[in-house]
């Protein structure tokens, strides 16, 4: 029992990856770029819900309301005023600015917070949980967490298969030139991706932030699980990040079940098998350009 | 009334001129072809008037606005559509999604999905295909097609028969009059010149260029057109 335990939390783990991943997946699925302070920047909303928690006295969870408009209009002026300039020069350039976008979130948190860890306190929620079988529980963060992770996949899909944005969005992915030449604006469309990654990373920091605890240094290790879910995934595909994180997730409690400290450790060997064996990624688009 | 209009336009490719003091005046509702050999800067030239170069000398008008400063999706908002050498096609969307982009600035007009699969059946036909999927004529009418979607009242043509069967190339250009005969002005690029002499009013022949020819389509004889093309 204590294995099909292991493998529901996994699972539920893998929602609060695939949130973390979902940004990352976007961005470079419209832009080609991997965005490094993407980790950084799901701590810093983590911080901010902090601020909005202490100055209101709101719950955490409602703090989103707050954090996911402010990160999403951060997102966009961040890609119009620095990524996109940097774009403009090649490849390379994104991966040094957004490198040096981490190195400075990480500095500015520490000046303003201090090191101390810190947490989201949301009180009882944190502990409730859903009893299933007499031997089998759900905590109901989790599963609330899970749930936000699936709909925030399935709403950004939604976006890029269904209207006119996310039909612009896959056009300046396939040829940003031939897109120009339809009338389509490529800054201003990668400035709403970016928006769009920046609101679903909002939501992944908050949500962070009241499972586990979080200092100014955490952004790293938040990047490469989001990271891994990605290239498990398969590179460009959003239900491929789902289900990478749903892989990273539950290898992750698989291995702690065997072994308390083995927990990261198994995640991260799952993520090689599967870059040794599959480097494409569990689903990747089936278009490569 | 004059649609587009170049005064003395030279463009550069670093330091490599393409093109050398350009004049080119387009009236609204017809059709102009540019021939020349490879190399002769008919692509450049469209390039220029779709706003993905800039002249390093000299103006381009369109519809009596200077379009100099604006980008090329600024241009398309004013009715400018360049169907791209080497067709470009979206990849990865499908037939119906690459016109639905064309049509991103929803331009008022004539073009929607219907009349252009009225237009080429075959794109009907192939609504669903994925633009990879597609063979090269086919391509090249969801190409053509894709710019009508933003009803343009200039539709730049490059090269439409490169790399293309004589049959699919003759399906193709049995569309450009009832695309002529919906208003629009068309400028079409060829090396193929006997066809682009076959549907234009006028032509202008480029020559590393430079314009070494230019009146009514049916002005010149074989000898002097080809003269012209080959600089002899």
């Amino acid at each position: 029992m204590e294995w099909v335990n292991a493998l529901v939390q996994g699972l539920l783990l893998g929602g609060l990856y695939a949130l973390l991943a979902c940004g990352l997946s976007l961005v470079f699925g419209v832009m080609r770029t991997v965005n490094i302070a993407h980790g950084d920047l799901a701590v810093f909303a983590a911080f901010l819900g902090l601020v909005v928690v202490e100055r209101t006295g709101l719950h955490p969870a409602v703090s989103i309301v707050a954090v996911v408009p402010v990160m999403a209009a951060a997102g966009y002026a961040l890609q119009r005023g620095l990524l996109g300039p940097a774009l403009a020069r090649g490849e390379i350039a994104p991966l040094l600015v957004t490198f040096g976008l981490a190195v400075v979130l990480q500095n500015v948190l520490q000046e303003l917070f201090s090191a101390d860890t810190q947490s989201l306190d949301s009180g009882g929620f944190a502990t409730a949980s859903l009893r299933l079988t007499d031997q089998l529980a759900v905590g109901w963060l989790p599963l609330v967490t899970f749930a936000v992770g699936v709909g925030a996949v399935a709403a950004v899909q939604l976006v890029l298969s269904r209207t006119r944005l996310g039909r612009a969005m896959r056009a300046t992915s396939d040829d940003p030139e031939a897109a120009g030449l339809m009338g389509i604006d490529n800054r201003h469309v990668y400035g709403i991706a970016t928006a769009i990654a920046l609101a679903t990373v909002g939501l992944a920091g908050v949500f962070l932030g009241m499972r586990t605890q979080f200092s100014p240094t955490l952004g790293p290790l938040v990047l490469i699980f989001a990271f891994e879910a990605v290239i498990i995934g398969g590179l460009g595909s959003l239900w491929g990040t789902l289900a990478g994180g749903i892989v990273l997730g539950v290898a992750q409690t698989i291995g702690a079940q065997v072994q308390p400290a083995y927990g990261v450790l198994a995640g991260h060997l799952v993520f090689l098998v599967v870059l040794g064996l599959r480097p494409q990624g569990l689903f990747p688009r089936t278009v490569t350009t | 009334m004059t649609l587009l209009s170049m005064e003395g336009v030279d463009v550069h490719y670093g330091d490599f001129q393409a093109l050398y003091g350009i004049d080119l005046r387009l009236d609204e509702g017809e059709t102009l072809a540019v021939i020349g050999a490879n190399g002769a800067g008919k692509s450049t030239l469209l390039k220029t008037i779709a706003g993905l170069l800039r002249p390093s000398r000299g103006t381009v008008c369109f519809a009596g606005q200077d379009v100099g400063p604006l980008p090329a999706h600024r241009r398309v908002a004013l009715g400018v559509a360049l169907t791209p050498e080497g067709r470009r096609v979206f990849p990865s969307l499908s037939v119906e999604e690459n016109l639905l982009v064309g049509a991103h600035l929803a331009r008022t007009g004539p073009w929607r999905l219907s009349t252009v699969y009225e237009l080429f059946p075959l794109v009907g036909e192939r609504r669903t295909a994925m633009g990879h999927h597609l063979s090269g004529g086919e391509q090249q009418a969801v190409a053509i097609g894709r710019s009508l979607m933003s009803n343009p009242r200039l539709l730049l043509l490059d090269e439409v028969s490169l790399g293309l069967a004589p049959v699919v190339v003759a399906r193709l250009y049995a569309a450009l009059p009832a695309i002529a005969a919906s208003g629009t002005t068309v400028l079409i690029v060829e090396q193929d010149v006997n066809q682009a002499l076959r549907v234009a009013d006028r032509v202008q022949c480029l020559l590393e260029g430079r314009t070494v020819l230019a009146g009514a389509a049916d002005a010149f004889t074989r000898e002097q057109i080809a003269g012209a093309y080959f600089g002899v």
